[in-house]
């Protein structure tokens, strides 16, 4: 219990780094936003006035701490280009990436456990082999890449899924229909993390069971299936873990790219047009909004593993 | 040689060539493609710039087109190589401007700690919090889009892990002695990490070099995919994936041909950096990330031979047991040992490390590691029964049940996760069926037993709260959970205090005397050895040189090496300077065909190194394995 | 006459210092208020338990470690204060003999670098001594183009000691030289340090946890209990006649052969230190003064001391 306040606790300065960070790049930004906005044919006049109106003018500091106190209270600005609150559209945005991200990190998490225990089980057999190869072709694939073979196959060539959207534009909705559409890029999505974490489970296993205290449990007769699935697993999960907590920062990025390629309505394809609009206050509503809630999954990737590992004790 | 045997060790070998064929592969691959992209301005190619509207999506295969045109008409052959090119050329700058930045912030922060660290490694966990991609995102957001930047970006989301893994490896290496050594030895920081951390540290920066180029590629490409890395009319291979997009349907080998190569480049690169890291990797060199199997490997060449038990509780003829790896001598630890234990009798099995005494005691019940541990050959008769016969099944019902073991290391023995409680009534429940309360109960009654202080708060204690004497009560606990007939100790007291050794050695001594438990007692300290031990077995090498009864012994070894294991070791209140035994034991992997102790003994003669000595009978209870020994009984 | 080394009060304290979040840590007490002299040639053993604080003092007196308080004197003179180890004085010889070499150095390059940085000899002058160095610890020209792992416990712990003779020190810190050696090995690298400390007029600090090793070698012998000295005595009498009933139960459970296991007591090292006396919770003497107040050394010949309030009797 004080483990958890203490963890809370860290998280505020770095959820204000993190701000600060991403307040500090876009606010120097050699471009000039209200140009940005205004386009090339703008007036001097009318930028000075435009940069007044967002506060451009004042110093830097007080901007940052305008800015702050404005998203604290959950102004996150107006988009220029969408030309609605920033809030809304980085929301929005962020439930489709989130049934996205959350989806392929299930399903990395569960296959790659389940790949990494059975090769190290089976280290040197055939199945190992084979699947310690898929898992290095997996960590190598272009996930942009594999999303597009994957609609030349599936949806172009064998019709069997839809290519891109959130929900069928004509008498789409409901749950079956998302899942319809959520399978291809999920699985794009967590085809290299799947292949991060059988890597790792097979290394953590290995090297668990490589420890006294797995021949000590043999010593005493516990059977081998106990050892391994209970003994040697409990121990290597407190490596896998944090690794998990890694694996979804990886996943959130990534989703950039399977929503780009699959059109799926998310944040990280709001980031990329966002980027190329220069739409400043959309990009940082939405880096900070995916960067928070990350930070709160490593939160509480750190509690699981408190609560699985005893020795922790900071 | 039995076909098994040579099964196994093709298949280790093929496992060991496999890893080293597939990074030869991808290094060859990756060669290839590398020299290509070199080569671009000297290849006979069309200029990629060049637009032929004309000509557009042209399939592969047309007349002068080998890959076929793009939408613009331009050559997707030469756009392909120069594409690599560029790719290959920002992916590397970036590791190498990642792994700069990255060694020298995890350098500093681990060598001198303290602020410096705390500092660095906030700003570090700063980056950190942003999802990977996303922050690379941002960068690229705020500096424009471009190659350069897209670059710049990847290097700076890269920099957390670089400095992580250097500033784990430095701070590990920067409170080795060895650079306290350097300190002594006058240098001062700047040259202490160039000369002793940096060489230390450089495979780890490798590694993690090898492990992150591929990443990189992947997401400069990624960035250039997006429209926010390179802009026309330059293209990488990520730029023309994202500009053949569009036309996946129509013209699929505009963006599936770049995505492939793509491919191809990160994985030869990920699998030579799989190579690198098994090379680099001492662990991995040695084998040592082979998981061991739960029996071990038995392939007894004397199958046919049996001896006959008498009635004996345990009885070991002729054990052997060797280490054999692929890519080093065979090493013979346990070379032909012969042992017997009555019930409730207690035997000293003593020796120096290397002796082959633990390897002995963990072979009886298949417990030694395999790979690498192979026994060779012998039998283990326990109350008649052969024991290296035995199914696994079999095996496991005596293991802990009739036969049980005690560590050296409790905290290594224990499993880290588990309460004491959960691990005693586990080990009372894989052999009787029975409620966990019942067993519960039962395991408390152990903790009483080994005289555990407070043992109902300590079974809900994991072992890292317990003290060192105590996880050693917890493990004489774990050995006696099932009443067994028969103990082997594996130097229990050797990493304990000598104030705690005491408790635990008059503890075993209690128990021994309260249950009539047979005992092996291993150590290398004929001090312990003498206040339990009833007999003792002198192992040198491998074989028993010299066994007996203990105060026989103590008075009148009769072997050599007895004698100077004796008298090498100073006793309290002896007052006198130990006597050295010159030279080294011999390595097990190059053993002399005659007596291994000659080369070190001062009674050598010619016939003891010219061939195998036999042990012989002194008297009634004591055998020696010597051609001349000291006048003994 | 000045001793080589003397210890005044010497403290270590970890942790308390206030972290950037958080709580200050509590501070734990390493070493306390020890003090000792040790005379030119002679050989002062320091024994103790795992965590009684023998390396942490060992560090300080080579350098190593800046005191929290006292004093460290070398022949009289007080190496300045923060000016890190000082190496021409006092030179250390580690536990692990393999750790103690750097895995990507040669001998050579090892054994060169106390002679250069330290006494600034030029190459064939560091030559010379080298072989000279070696020649007295018995070991192999052939061996100086080696990489460490080429060697086993007792040639690195040789390779080691050559490189702390080097320096031409004056003091020579032992910790734990011979415990993660082979039995057979140890007594070669016992006799060999006795044969040095003759031939090259050294002093030295013997840090062990085996009373045996610490009693053959040693002139005096100190006994720590939870970072402090609680009694320093010649090293023919400290086991025989143990003054301070810690020393006493150190020497009864210390296994012989041939004597039954010691009625052992219970308990161990204590976690934090307690109020008063440290070892009163696990004494049979201690009453309640021993609880309140932390003894003060009781002297009992010119040098040795005994801090304890009720000491057992010498049986004459």
């Amino acid at each position: 219990m004080r483990y958890c306040l203490k963890r809370l606790m860290a998280v505020v300065p770095v959820l204000l780094g993190l701000t600060v960070i991403v307040f500090s790049m876009l606010a120097f930004l050699p471009g000039d936003p209200a140009t940005a906005i205004l386009g090339p044919y703008a007036t001097p006049d009318n930028v000075e006035r435009l940069n007044r109106q967002l506060g451009l003018d004042k110093p830097p500091a007080q901007q940052y701490l305008i800015w702050l106190g404005n998203i604290l209270q959950g102004d996150f600005g107006r988009s220029y280009s969408l030309n609605r609150p920033v809030l809304d559209e980085v929301l929005e945005r962020f439930s489709a990436t989130l049934v996205l991200a959350g989806a392929a990190l299930l399903l990395c998490t569960l296959w790659g456990i389940l790949i990494g225990v059975r090769c190290a089980v089976a280290q040197y057999g055939w199945s190992d082999r084979l699947l310690t190869l898929a898992a290095v072709a997996g960590i190598s694939v272009p996930s942009f890449w594999l999303g597009l073979l994957a609609i030349l196959a599936f949806s172009v060539h064998l019709r069997w899924l839809p290519a891109s959207g959130m929900f069928a534009v004509y008498g789409g909705g409901g749950a079956a229909d998302l899942v319809r559409h959520l399978i291809l890029p999920a699985l794009t999505l967590s085809v290299v993390a799947t292949g991060v974490i059988a890597r790792l489970t097979r290394s953590a296993m290995l090297e668990v069971l490589r420890q006294d205290f797995v021949c000590a449990a043999r010593a005493r007769g516990i059977g081998e299936r106990r050892v391994i699935y209970r003994h040697a697993f409990k121990a290597a999960l407190v490596t896998i873990i944090p690794v998990i907590g890694v694996q979804a920062g990886f996943v959130l990025g990534g989703a950039v790219y399977v929503e780009t390629v699959f059109q799926w309505p998310g944040v990280g394809r709001m980031l990329v047009q966002a980027i190329s609009t220069r739409d400043i206050q959309l990009v940082q509503g939405g880096v900070v909004v995916v960067a928070a809630s990350y930070v709160l999954f490593n939160l509480l990737a750190d509690l699981a593993q408190h609560a699985l590992d005893p020795k922790i004790k900071t | 040689m039995s076909g098994a045997r040579f099964a196994a060790s093709f298949a280790a070998l093929g496992a060991l060539l496999l890893r080293h064929r597939l990074a030869g592969l991808g290094a060859l691959v990756l060669l290839v493609v590398a020299a290509l992209a070199a080569a671009a301005p000297l290849l006979p190619l069309p200029n990629p710039d060049l637009t032929d509207l004309a000509n557009r999506l042209q399939r592969p295969g047309a007349p002068g087109h080998p890959l076929g045109t793009d939408h613009l008409g331009r050559d997707l052959l030469a756009r392909l190589v120069w594409g690599t090119r560029l790719s290959l050329a920002v992916g590397v700058f970036a590791s190498l401007i990642a792994a700069l930045a990255g060694s020298c912030i995890g350098i500093a922060a681990g060598f001198f700690g303290g602020r410096t660290d705390n500092l660095l490694m906030r700003g570090i966990d700063m980056l950190m919090a942003f999802p990977y991609i996303l922050l690379a995102l941002a960068i690229v957001a705020a500096l424009g889009p471009g190659l350069l930047n897209a670059l710049y970006a990847v290097a700076i989301v890269n920099i957390p892990f670089f400095a992580r893994s250097v500033r784990g490896a430095t701070a590990a290496i920067a409170h080795r002695e060895f650079v306290d050594a350097a300190r002594l030895a006058g240098m001062r920081n700047w040259r202490i990490i160039g000369g002793e951390i940096l060489p230390n540290v450089a495979p780890v920066i490798t590694i993690a070099m090898s492990t992150t180029i591929g990443w990189m590629i992947l997401e400069t490409a990624g960035l250039s995919f997006l429209g926010l890395g390179s802009q026309p009319p330059q293209a990488d291979l990520g730029s023309m994936l994202g500009e053949g997009r569009n036309l996946l349907i129509n013209a699929p080998h505009v963006s599936v041909v770049p995505g492939a190569m793509i491919f191809v480049v990160v994985v030869s690169i990920n699998l030579l950096g799989d190579g690198v890291r098994d090379w680099l990797d001492p662990r991995l060199r040695a084998g040592q990330l082979s998981r061991p199997a739960a029996v071990t490997r038995i392939e007894r060449a004397d199958a046919g031979a049996a001896h006959r038990p008498d009635g004996a509780l345990l009885q070991v003829r002729g054990l052997r047991t060797r280490f054999v790896s692929a890519g080093a001598r065979t090493q013979y630890a346990v070379n032909g040992v012969d042992l017997t234990v009555d019930a409730g009798q207690c035997l000293g099995l003593i020796g120096e490390s290397g002796s082959g005494k633990s390897v002995t005691a963990l072979s009886l019940l298949g417990l030694a590691p395999s790979p690498p541990a192979v026994i060779g050959g012998g039998r283990v008769y326990l109350a008649g029964e052969d024991l290296l016969a035995a199914d696994f099944e079999r095996l496991r019902a005596i293991r802990g049940r009739r036969v049980a073991y005690i560590f050296q290391n409790p905290m290594a023995a224990l499993h880290p996760l588990m309460t004491v409680g959960a691990q005693l009534t586990e080990a009372i429940r894989c052999h009787r069926r029975m409620p966990r309360q019942a067993a519960l109960d039962e395991a408390l009654g152990l903790l009483r037993q080994v005289r555990m202080p407070g043992a109902a708060a300590r079974a809900r204690q994991y072992p890292h709260e317990l003290s060192g004497g105590m996880r050693q009560r917890v493990g004489i606990a774990l050995a006696l959970a099932n009443a067994p007939e028969l103990v082997i100790a594996d130097e229990p007291t050797t990493a304990l205090d000598v104030t705690v050794q005491a408790q635990i050695l008059q503890l075993l001594a209690q128990l021994r005397r309260e249950r009539n438990l047979a005992l092996i007692f291993v150590t290398h300290d004929f001090a312990v050895l003498s206040q339990l031990c009833d007999r003792v077995a002198v192992m040198y090498a491998g074989r028993i040189v010299e066994s007996g009864p203990t105060h026989d012994i103590l008075a009148r070894p009769a072997h050599p090496y007895t004698a100077g294991l004796i008298r090498c070791a100073p006793r309290l209140g002896g007052g006198r300077r130990p006597a050295a035994i010159p030279g080294l034991p011999p390595a097990a992997d190059r053993l002399p065909r005659g007596c291994a102790f000659a080369p070190r003994c001062a009674r050598r003669r010619e016939a003891c190194e010219a061939g195998k000595v036999a042990s012989t009978r002194l008297s009634a209870a004591r055998r020696v394995r010597c051609l001349y020994p000291l006048e003994a009984a | 006459m000045t001793a080589a080394i003397e210890a005044r009060n010497l403290s270590k304290t970890f942790g308390g210092e206030r972290r950037w979040f958080g709580r200050a840590r509590p501070p734990v007490c390493a070493v306390r208020e020890v003090s000792f002299r040790v005379a030119a040639g002679e050989t002062l053993g320091i024994v103790g338990e795992s965590g009684c604080g023998k390396t942490t003092l060992a560090r300080m007196l080579a350098g190593l470690l800046p005191p929290s308080g006292g004093r460290i004197s070398v022949d009289g003179k007080e190496p300045r204060a923060g000016a890190g180890p000082w190496g021409g004085l006092v030179q250390y010889v580690f536990q692990d003999p393999l750790g103690a070499l750097n895995p990507r150095k040669t001998i050579r390059q090892i054994m060169h670098a106390p002679l250069r940085h330290l006494l600034g000899m030029d190459a064939p002058a560091r030559e010379a001594r080298v072989a000279e160095l070696f020649d007295a610890v018995n070991l192999h020209l052939a061996f100086l183009d080696r990489y460490p792992h080429e060697f086993s416990g007792g040639q690195a712990q040789r390779i080691g000691i050559a490189r702390a003779l080097a320096a031409n020190p004056r003091i020579v810190v032992l910790d734990e030289p011979v415990s993660a050696l082979d039995v057979s090995v140890q007594a070669q690298v016992l006799n060999l340090l006795a044969d040095l400390r003759r031939a090259y007029h050294l002093t030295y600090l013997l840090i062990s946890h085996d009373l045996a090793v610490v009693e053959a070698v040693s002139d005096r012998v100190a006994v720590l209990y939870c970072g402090a000295i609680v009694e320093l005595a010649d090293a023919a009498e400290v086991f025989a006649r143990a003054r301070h009933p810690y020393t006493r139960l150190l020497a009864d459970s210390a296994p012989v052969p041939g004597r039954p296991p010691a009625a052992a007591a219970p308990g161990e090292l204590p976690d934090a230190p307690t109020r008063g006396c440290a070892f009163a919770a696990r004494c049979s003497r201690a009453d309640a003064a021993c609880r309140q107040r932390a003894p003060e050394p009781v002297y009992t010949r010119k040098e040795n001391y005994v801090r304890c309030f009720r000491p057992l009797e010498t049986p004459r």
